[in-house]
């Protein structure tokens, strides 16, 4: 841990705290169909795109809404099946790469759908520049922007009085595109390729290396996809090293950028949700409680990472102007240990899952911090829009358990929250462990999930533990040692993705729905506190203890288990 | 009725432990989902346990008393349900005693008597009550006044007047006429009456779970699904790691898990909730009231009778000039000596305090006193040569007109002073001379404003109903410390102020006693009937103050926050609990295998087994350790939301995570120290 280290995340986590506010007071105003600096040119766009597809902005309900999100996303997922599976058919393949296998396919297409983007493959021999482009990142926006849409529709629930009504799901989608995603695109993307990002669409170039071997340098329209991976919380790499591979991720800056750019848009919609609900303290507590996590998270990952390693003995670990000290293995020599410990929390955090070193090499300690941030539900700033809609379902909770001892029966900005309230926020938090849980114990049990495995033990444990973390989360980072491009993997990873992500999303609106249709109570002297240091607290400390109660028990017989026996001298 | 119970009476006790395990029957377990989960997996660990014993299996003595604590948890819950009822039941009994079969009197259709039993009684028959006999049913009085002793009811000894027509017109079956005859129209059949309705409130019988109930039984379950799944998914992680566990253990681990703190004790807080209520002399009809109370935002009150005195009473003298203070008070007191009303007798009372003026034999000074008539609108005395007035400014100045005089300026001046400081100004003549200006005054209840500041410090605002001028009410608000008033109002406007409040989602609380009070009693969200009220009312009402006391709401309030709080805080410390048994248990589970995970052992247990048992021994007898709170109810002081949340937190959140690092780590060495295992 070194004085560079803690500036470099002091630096970041400033800009982050001096971009997120005004870009999500600028969020609400687009939320709200406010004028925009950008009405000129984006407006008769946006009119365009309304007038083709025959989208009529009238307000839906709930199920009218939620029905638009799946039908909308099942469509999109055919689609990219579709594309993968004909790509050969398809232009821009100068690789002349085949179809996808049914399996992959389906993993892949249910993976983009979700906004997880995890990869059972390698994009570089397996995905045509056309599938990457129209396949994939046409997800890559769209999927940010439907989650976001559904936090929105949260938000509506919320500040909306007797409302039938949520917002109309195609309007939403299509202002998050054009007004959010699209415009902080086009400002990185030129950024990236100052910095030496490829984009061409050219075949791959032959190089020979310096000790006269031979080396094929995949290429491809790399900065333009870099842009919306970070921004919208997708993390799928052009190239299978993602954020580690020097054409995706090539400077400091680069990296600075990136890092930024998968907190930018949770946290500036942590800030329009203070500025929505007219109580941007409520906005502040909640993006204290996410900080501190995050923090938290970052510190023990730093740290952990900074260890010499037990078992070297007569060996110098110390930091010096020659080496970093502490664990490199896995890690980018270009960003040293607190860049890709502060990348690693990040990128957990939020369900981004783009890496620039390898989780699997991380300290068992390190590796569980990246692990827990995500068994936490991906609402550590988390996911565009999930991550929003997922802390606010643990507000609900918070404010139900807690908020009766303030002598009320739960109230949450105006809203009583009843039992159809709790039943659905419940089940929000149910599904997510349900799944991770039952799949990774069926894959410990059986061979086709053991079969995978390079790693036994512990770390074994922990490896499939991660795969299905990382689906059921829709972060989609992969702790790696898993040969995960099985039949068995692949089909029951895209169950997990998409029961996290359509299953939980349902009752999120519903939710909605029920909270817009009630009565809103003004607040007293007695009403619960949502905008306090002690808000702040109370919240985390539910996080903590819902999420560390849920997979404790799975986490002792993995990376704990691990890390204690690491020092008894066991290697895994 | 009042008296409270005991919380470890012996005859409530011994009928909770026969309770306990009554209610062991599944079918009343499907009521609570956490309990029946520990009760499905005692029922499983006991099976298991016969087939050991059978096969002779090592390791008995341990199972054995882990299946047993597991069945302790169970019946300490329904212990704790029980003893709840019992303390309703025993209410409830000495109520049904008032009740008994009483003979009635009833009217035949030709106007004559015949005697039939209460059970016969059915809404619409007249029946006729004399002095010394039980009233044998709910009804209302159509004819004549009686004294009534409703002390089997209200556990007030002094007899009420019950008088038809007006609003103290209602009568309740079991209570028994002391003096004269009234006629009363039976208004509710048998087993629909006041007194049943009230035996079955208090016992709990027809409890039903209230909306937040049902949400917090909710979030159980869901807590209770999510421990399911993570202890049933432990064993495949633990036989990959070649670590397979015992039913026993995993069982003791998911019912440590589970909230079976909130879980065993939620009926009982509500339950214990209801009986608070009645320990104040207050029936609530449904749960839910009780849950609306503690929700009020805004609190009707009527000005009369609940923040003033019923009357005015004279508190000063102001002379005409010219005359000597002594003077006025003597006519006055003269004026009023015969005076019946408050107001006469205060005006009695003043001058005596203030000048030490008695009271004279009027009879002897040849007085004759002048009655009070819409007409003349004053009152007083004649004596030989002498005539004294007392009343409104107008009606003196009237009088002394007739007299040839005129009021002083000065007089003239004090009567508008003391009418703008909301007094009522009564103007004293004697002949043509007016003497000076008695000041009348609303006498605001004493401890009032303590109290009203209090419910402020709640967050409830509250607000003043009275039929006074503006002027007049500012000056009683703004003494009695309510933070509105409203004026002038008629019983119309008293209903547009509720619906008004509601529409800014507001929860209304009021008391009436008056049929015109009903619509605005049904419309309110807590509304509280007088026991004293007419038929209409109670029924409109959703709460019934035995006492008839209007400022008896404070405490309602006060009671449905401390229920609301009560669920939260023991919810909060059920889930806090949870960090320290997984520190318990987790390492015991594993450490067989691999030792180094006695790291996680941070209060150093001493054998894996006692560690699994204290959790599951420590898990049962904290439910038993919070019986008392869970009747009692947490401690509420009005407070802002922020403090109390901040204290709460504290003592039930953290306290939640400490508390049982303590407890288990104290039953480890007393389980050690006797070689449990």
């Amino acid at each position: 841990m070194t004085p560079n280290g803690w500036l470099q995340f002091l630096v970041f986590f400033a800009a982050l705290l001096l971009l997120s506010r005004p870009l999500g007071i600028y969020i609400a105003h687009v939320i709200e169909g406010g004028k925009t600096f950008l009405d000129p040119v984006l407006r008769p766009i946006e009119r365009l795109i309304y007038r083709i597809s025959g989208i009529e902005a009238e307000e839906m309900n709930w199920r009218e809404y939620a029905g638009a999100m799946l039908l909308f996303s099942f469509a999109s997922l055919a689609l990219t099946y579709l594309v993968e599976r004909a790509q050969h058919f398809l232009p821009w393949n100068p690789q002349h790469l085949p179809g996808v296998a049914a399996d992959l396919a389906w993993n892949t297409a249910a993976s983009f759908t979700t906004n997880t983007n995890w990869q059972a493959y390698t994009p570089e021999s397996t995905m045509s520049y056309f599938t990457q482009m129209v396949g994939l990142a046409y997800h890559n926006f769209l999927s940010a922007a439907v989650g976001i849409a559904v936090a929105i529709a949260l938000v509506r629930g919320i500040i909306r009085k007797q409302s039938a009504s949520i917002g109309n799901f195609w309007v939403d989608i299509t202002r998050t595109t054009l007004y959010l995603l699209l415009p902080l695109c086009l400002l990185l993307a030129p950024v990236l390729i100052e910095q030496g990002v490829v984009q061409n669409l050219k075949p791959y170039t032959a190089v020979s290396t310096l000790d006269h071997g031979q080396q094929t340098l995949a290429q491809g329209p790399v900065a333009s996809q870099e842009a919306i991976k970070m921004l919208g919380t997708n993390g799928g790499g052009f190239f299978n090293a993602n954020s580690s591979h020097p054409f995706e991720n090539p400077t400091p800056l680069t990296n600075f950028l990136e890092m930024l750019s998968i907190f930018l848009i949770p946290a500036a919609l942590v800030f329009a949700l203070g500025e929505m609900t007219g109580s941007p303290g409520h906005g502040r507590a909640v993006f204290a409680s996410m900080a501190m996590l995050f923090i938290a998270g970052f510190l023990t990952i730093y740290w952990a990472e900074s260890q010499p390693h037990p078992l070297l003995h007569h060996v110098d670990q110390h930091v010096s102007a020659l080496q970093s000290g502490g664990n490199m293995e896995g890690k980018e020599v270009r960003f040293g240990i607190s860049q890709s410990a502060l990348f690693a929390a990040a990128t957990t955090d939020a369900s981004c899952g783009a890496v620039n070193s390898m989780h699997d090499s991380f300290t068992p300690l390190g590796g569980m911090v990246t692990l827990v941030n995500i068994m936490l539900g991906e609402i550590v700033f988390g996911g565009v829009g999930s991550g929003l809609y997922g802390i606010l379902i643990y507000v609900v909770l918070s404010v139900f358990i807690a908020g009766l001892m303030v002598g009320r029966t739960p109230e949450y900005l105006g809203k009583k929250i009843e039992s159809f309230d709790v039943k659905m926020a419940m089940l929000y938090v149910l599904i997510f462990p349900l799944i991770i849980l039952v799949l990774t114990a069926i894959s410990l049990l059986s061979p086709m999930g053991l079969g995978s495995l390079n790693n036994s033990g512990p770390h074994g444990l922990t490896e499939i533990l991660y795969a299905f973390t990382s689906a059921a989360g829709n972060n989609g980072s992969a702790f790696a040692g898993l040969s995960a491009n099985t039949h068995w993997y692949n089909y029951s990873l895209g169950f997990a993705m998409l029961i996290g992500r359509f299953l939980m999303m349902v009752p999120v609106l519903a939710l909605a729905g029920n909270l817009a249709q009630k009565k809103s109570v003004p607040p007293s002297h007695g009403t619960f506190p949502v905008n306090t240091a002690l808000f702040s607290l109370l919240l985390t400390g539910i996080i903590l203890i819902v999420g560390a109660l849920t997979f404790f028990p799975a986490l002792s017989l993995g990376p704990v288990l691990e890390h204690l026996l690491l020092h008894a001298g066991h290697l895994f | 009725m009042t008296e409270k119970q005991s919380l470890w009476n012996p005859v409530i006790l011994r009928q909770a432990v026969i309770g306990s395990f009554t209610k062991l029957d599944p079918r009343l377990m499907v009521k609570n989902p956490v309990m029946l989960v520990v009760e499905a997996g005692s029922l499983l660990t006991t099976a298991l346990l016969v087939v050991d014993a059978l096969h002779h299996r090592p390791g008995f003595r341990f199972d054995l008393q882990i299946t047993l604590w597991l069945w302790f948890t169970v019946l300490f819950a329904n212990f704790a349900e029980a003893i709840a009822e019992g303390r309703g039941k025993a209410q409830a009994d000495t109520l049904r005693k008032a009740k008994g079969e009483t003979m009635a009197y009833r009217y035949r259709p030709d106007g004559s008597f015949e005697a039939v039993s209460s059970a016969a009684l059915r809404t619409g028959d007249v029946i006729k009550v004399e002095a010394g006999q039980f009233i044998a049913g709910d009804g209302e009085v159509v004819e004549g006044v009686a004294s009534v002793d409703e002390s089997a009811i209200t556990g007030e000894s002094a007899p009420v007047i019950r008088e038809a027509g007006g609003d103290r017109s209602a009568v309740t079956g079991g209570t028994r006429v002391l003096s004269d005859w009234i006629k009363i129209r039976i208004t509710s059949n048998p087993g629909e009456t006041f007194l049943d309705r009230m035996i079955a409130l208090v016992e709990g019988a027809s409890r039903q779970k209230t909306p937040n109930e049902i949400a917090l039984s909710i979030l159980l379950s869901g807590l209770t699904i999510i421990f399911l799944l993570a202890v049933a998914t432990l064993q495949p992680f633990a036989i990959y790691s070649h670590a397979p566990q015992t039913m026993f253990v995993l069982v003791s681990l998911l019912v440590c898990l589970i909230p079976t703190t909130i879980g065993g004790l939620l009926s009982a807080i509500g339950i214990a909730g209801m009986d608070r209520l009645v320990q104040y002399n207050v029936l609530a009809m449904s749960g839910r009231a009780v849950e609306a109370a503690g929700d009020v935002n805004t609190l009707l009150l009527d000005k009369t009778g609940t923040i003033t005195l019923g009357n005015r009473q004279a508190t000063e003298f102001f002379a005409a000039p010219g005359i000597s203070t002594e003077r006025l008070a003597d006519a006055a007191q003269l004026a009023s000596l015969s005076d019946e009303t408050p107001e006469g007798r205060s005006i009695v009372v003043l001058a005596k305090e203030k000048y030490n003026l008695r009271g004279r034999d009027l009879t002897h000074m040849r007085a004759e006193f002048v009655a009070f008539t819409a007409q003349t609108r004053m009152s007083g005395v004649d004596l030989p040569g002498t005539s004294i007035r007392k009343g409104s400014a107008d009606a003196i100045a009237r009088y002394l007109e007739q007299q040839g005089s005129s009021m002083p300026r000065k007089v003239t001046d004090k009567v508008e002073e003391i009418a703008r400081l909301g007094g009522t100004p009564l103007v004293v003549a004697e002949n043509e001379t007016a003497l000076g200006v008695v000041y009348l005054k609303d006498i605001v209840k004493g401890g009032l404003s303590e109290r009203l500041a209090r419910l402020r410090a709640m967050g409830i605002r509250t607000i003043m109903i009275t039929g006074d001028n503006p002027l007049t009410a500012a000056v009683i608000a703004r003494e009695a410390g309510v933070d509105d008033f409203l004026a002038e109002a008629k019983p119309k406007d008293k209903m547009d102020l509720i619906k008004l409040e509601q529409s800014k989602g507001k929860l209304v609380a009021m008391t009436g006693d008056g049929t015109n009070d009903a619509p605005a009693l049904a419309q309110a969200d807590v509304g509280v009937a007088m026991n004293s009220g007419t038929q209409a009312a109670k029924e409109a009402g959703n709460m019934v103050d035995l006492d008839s006391n209007p400022t008896k709401l404070i405490e309602i309030v006060e009671i449905g926050k401390q229920l609301l709080m009560t669920r939260g805080a023991l919810t909060t410390f059920s889930i806090a609990n949870d960090v320290a048994k997984y520190f318990a248990i987790i390492p015991a589970m594993f450490a067989g295998v691999f030792p180094v995970l006695n790291a996680l052992n941070v209060m150093h247990l001493a054998t894996p087994h006692s560690a699994i048992l204290s959790a599951v021994i420590f898990n049962a007898l904290i439910i038993i350790a919070l019986v008392p709170l869970a009747l009692r109810g947490v401690r509420y002081e009005p407070k802002s939301a922020q403090a109390l949340l901040r204290r709460n937190l504290l003592v039930y959140g953290v306290g939640g995570i400490i508390v049982p690092f303590l407890g288990i780590k104290l039953i480890d060495v007393v389980i050690n120290s006797l070689h449990l295992v």
